[in-house]
């Protein structure tokens, strides 16, 4: 657990660092999930919580600001509400959840802004980011189950 | 670990509809005619997106730069911790919005008949 948070933490700093930006605000590429759908399949949704909570309270202490964390949290509850509805199914693999995380996550973070701002025009970038979360989600839950199946032959 | 049939299913069915919505939407948009600025859903500004002018935006939390030019808006600075405004780039079209979260600040394009959308949530 504790290499995954680290995991986790890094992939934050990374995405820190990347200039990620298609001039839609909310837009990220959303590689920590990574590490929190592998501890969804590895250990279960209460470590994957745990994870998941330090993950975004570190980093945002490190390379971001108590602004940024609360704003991050809301984003990663929804899309965590969502990866855990998606996988208690049954019906898909890690991939399928990384989708609906990404796609959530997104949908929920330009909800949030929009309230913040107070103005609902912004939802026009709605489509964009579903988008977005398709793909990242995508490369995400790919590369996620690919490190998964090295995981679990080292284990063995 | 190979895909399930579901997920990529899932995926294209997600990534086709919002395509298809966004398609719509941009064959609807059209060239705005005007900048109207919001600070926490409040207009503070409105300005005409034919002239060229460059104004200070000053809200509550900080100092966004305004520039407009040549049918299109964007900002050129601002004093806000990520910049992230600054970097949503030029915007022209009805509907297109620059948003400066910790700031409040939204920047929006309407049209003639004001904005398609609701111009405030509350």
């Amino acid at each position: 657990m504790g290499l995954l948070l680290a995991t986790a933490l890094i992939l934050s700093y990374i995405e820190s660092l990347i200039p990620f930006f298609f001039g839609v605000p909310g837009m990220k590429l959303g590689l920590p999930n990574m590490a929190i759908v592998m501890a969804l399949y590895m250990f279960g949704w209460k470590e994957a919580i745990v994870i998941n909570v330090f993950r975004i309270v570190i980093s945002g202490f490190l390379f971001g600001n108590m602004y940024g964390i609360l704003f991050s949290l809301s984003g990663a509850v929804i899309s965590f509400i969502a990866m855990l509805i998606i996988k208690s199914t049954d019906r898909f693999s890690m991939t399928g959840t990384s989708i609906i995380g990404g796609v959530f996550h997104n949908i929920a973070q330009i909800l949030v802004a929009a309230f913040v701002v107070k103005t609902s025009g912004i939802i026009y970038y709605m489509p964009v980011l579903i988008i977005a979360g398709v793909i990242t989600g995508f490369i995400n839950g790919t590369i996620a189950s690919q490190v998964m199946a090295h995981i679990r032959r080292i284990i063995k | 670990m190979k895909y399930k049939k579901n997920d990529l299913i899932l995926g294209a069915l997600i990534l086709v509809a919002a395509l298809i919505i966004w398609g719509i939407m941009m064959m609807l948009s059209s060239k705005g005619s005007e900048v109207v600025v919001y600070e926490d859903g409040k207009e503070l500004y409105r300005y005409s997106l034919s002239d060229n002018i460059r104004q200070e935006i000053i809200s509550s939390a900080g100092v966004n730069v305004l520039i407009i030019e040549n049918g299109e808006c964007y900002l050129e600075d601002a004093d806000c911790p990520d910049k992230l405004c600054v970097k949503q780039g030029k915007i022209g079209k009805i509907g297109e919005s620059i948003v400066c979260l910790p700031h409040k600040v939204v920047i929006t394009i309407e049209g003639e008949g004001g904005s398609e959308y609701d111009a405030t949530a509350q």
